[in-house]
């Protein structure tokens, strides 16, 4: 059975392989420069070219894209195509029970995408080490690993989405028995997921940490105005600059949730005021004041989120979640295959 | 004797509609057996059922002594050549020899070989390249050198033109003397079955009409032509099969074991097409009353 698997399989496998083997090399070539820069100890971020920046996008939108791509084409018409050509009446004629060939089928390709998915997101990653998160010293950084751009990018996770889009292509194409509307609903579902799981799953996988803190210029992420003129919101950093932040709230005495003061729009440069010819040295004292105001009033700063440290345990978690979804649809597409198929 | 399949209260049910029901048959080992029946009778279901591609709804059924698909040692009993002979259109000839010699424990490669090499075949050549009659027999190969003791075919020659046809349907004598392979084969070309069967179940509206050894068929049924009479008045060991009349004049197809004496008949045999008809003419009181109305419920080729 392992023959026949291989024999069917092996153009794809081949054309997988060779591209990863491709990134591989761009990887190789383009690396140790970033990685060299990174030790120098100069600003990496002021440092880094408009083709770096988009090699790192790049590499973001290929991890995210290969399992659902291997999904699609591998999984999906992996049972599905042969229904779709009658040659299952075929292979399961042969002295090979229908499980066994099943086993054999499903868990050579997911083996195979995990172990493609694997080495690819081992070279983004390497690559990308020196650059997630970096900050510049006057305006714009990077997305750290810890965020949802980069989070199912990097380590274990896309080895466990790779697992579930195979196992899901799979799934639908032995219940929908035809290759092309399977290929498309994989695509859909694991684009839905990769959206839904940042959203609303990794943020509690393990409890997110709350930390209330007091205002001060240097925790100051931003203020932001209502078009009426009035504060909108403010937000704070906390410590690390790694860490994930979940929600940025303000909080009254009592720490319950609360609209910020009006005065507090006085504090803004709105559009009441002409557009700021001055330099910005002179409105610190201003907010500096504002702050202040505001730590007195009994205003404090609610955030919770994940704090950096936590990346590891994160992706442990997720992936974790990821192989026991793939092993449900596995379960379902043995029990289909053996009583609904025929 | 024993059977090679054993049915009891067989039936399959798609949502609403039998297509096999209430099949209770038994087919003994050593013979090749043709399953024969106008499209739609349930000969495809019976023989899915028979090999576990299906399951049934109804009813128990048993191949080899075993239940269809049980297990590897079960799967290996049993040769399968489905309908319409699915073979992998990328794979070569080659490795749909080397498929099955990895896939079944008891794989014969010098008849496999042999076999491709008397047809004249590239062993290179690609599934999909070949002609219809062509890829039937890569799937015979594959699965007469599995070496089943029960081999079934599911209409094999149904989509080849008529040599090809009768070259396979050589081959597959050709080899079952050479094998010592019981064979099930389904057709709804009775001309096809009258060459190589020595039995023969009719299967018609997904009910088993008749069963039995083609050569006692053929003696015991006789066709019966005479002055026009009620068909009631027929002796009691006579059992009417099917019967036609015009306004003087009355044919009835009959099965018994006893003479004919009556000697207002005038009695001749059948051959087994014609026999076979009988058994697809479902004998309503329509049929009765317009002798000629015959649907072609069965495709005649020759």
């Amino acid at each position: 059975m392992t023959w026949l698997t291989w024999r069917q399989f092996r153009t794809q496998a081949a054309t997988l392989y060779l591209a990863v083997a491709a990134v591989a090399v761009v990887v190789l070539v383009t690396g140790p420069r970033l990685h060299d820069l990174a030790k120098s100890g100069a600003n990496l971020f002021d440092n880094l070219t408009k083709s770096d920046q988009a090699l790192f996008f790049a590499g973001v939108i290929l991890v995210a894209a290969a399992p659902a791509i291997i999904g699609a084409f591998w999984g999906a018409p992996l049972v599905a195509r042969e229904l779709e050509h009658g040659t299952h009446r075929l292979v399961w004629n042969q002295s090979v029970t229908r499980t066994r060939w099943l086993a054999t089928k499903l868990g050579l390709t997911t083996l195979g995408a995990a172990a493609a998915v694997g080495l690819l997101t081992w070279a983004v990653t390497w690559w990308s080490s020196p650059l997630d998160g970096t900050l510049s010293q006057s305006r714009g950084n990077l997305p750290g690993r810890l965020t949802p751009v980069s989070f199912a990018m990097r380590g274990l996770v896309p080895v466990g989405y790779a697992v579930f889009a195979v196992v899901l292509g799979a799934t639908l194409g032995i219940i929908l028995r035809r290759s092309l509307p399977a290929m498309a609903i994989t695509l859909a579902v694991f684009a839905f997921v990769q959206v839904a799981v940042p959203l609303w799953v990794r943020p509690h996988l393990i409890a997110p940490a709350t930390v209330t803190l007091t205002f001060s210029e240097k925790a100051l992420d931003s203020i932001s105005g209502s078009p009426s003129g009035g504060p909108d919101r403010i937000e704070l950093n906390t410590a690390n600059h790694g860490d994930w932040i979940l929600t940025n709230r303000t909080v009254n005495a009592a720490g319950q949730a609360t609209a910020l003061p009006a005065w507090l729009g006085d504090c803004l440069p709105g559009p009441r005021q002409p557009a700021p010819s001055t330099p910005t040295t002179q409105q610190a004292p201003d907010i500096t004041a504002c702050l202040d105001r505001l730590n007195a009033e009994g205003y404090r700063q609610r955030i919770v989120y994940q704090p950096v440290d936590r990346f590891w345990p994160l992706q442990f978690a997720e992936t974790g979640l990821f192989l026991v979804m793939s092993g449900l649809l596995g379960g379902l597409c043995f029990w289909w295959t053996r009583k609904r198929l025929s | 004797m024993t059977a090679v399949l054993e049915a009891r209260g067989l039936g399959k049910r798609y949502r609403r509609r039998w297509a096999l029901q209430d099949c209770t048959l038994e087919i003994p080992a050593g013979h090749v057996t043709g399953l024969v029946g106008p499209n739609g009778a349930g000969k495809t279901t019976l023989l899915s059922l028979a090999v576990g591609l299906l399951a049934p709804t109804a009813g128990t059924i048993e191949v080899c002594g075993g239940v269809p698909a049980g297990g590897a040692e079960q799967l290996a009993k049993v040769g399968f050549v489905a309908q319409d002979t699915p073979t992998y259109a990328n794979l070569s000839i080659e490795d749909h020899l080397r498929l099955g010699a990895h896939l079944n424990p008891r794989w014969d490669r010098s008849i496999a070989q042999t076999r491709i090499e008397r047809l004249g075949l590239d062993p290179t050549q690609r599934a999909g390249k070949l002609s219809g009659g062509q890829r039937a027999q890569l799937a015979l190969t594959l699965g007469l050198a599995k070496r089943p003791e029960l081999l079934i075919l599911d209409e094999p020659v149904a989509s080849l033109d008529p040599l090809a046809r009768r070259e396979f349907l050589q081959v597959l004598m050709e080899a079952v003397a050479e094998h010592d392979v019981s064979v099930l084969l389904s057709s709804h070309v009775v001309s096809d079955l009258e060459r190589v069967c020595d039995h023969l179940v009719v299967l018609v509206d997904s009910e088993v009409r008749v069963e039995g050894e083609v050569e006692s068929l053929l003696a015991t049924h006789h066709r019966l032509t005479g002055p026009r009479r009620e068909t009631d008045s027929l002796p009691a060991d006579q059992h009417l099969v099917s019967a036609s009349h015009t306004d003087r004049q009355s044919t009835l197809v009959v099965r018994t074991e006893a003479p004919i004496l009556d000697p207002a008949w005038t009695v001749t045999r059948l051959g087994l097409e014609d026999l076979v008809l009988a058994y697809m003419e479902v004998p309503s009181a329509d049929t009765r009353r317009n002798g000629d109305a015959r649907k072609p419920a069965l495709e005649v080729l020759r």
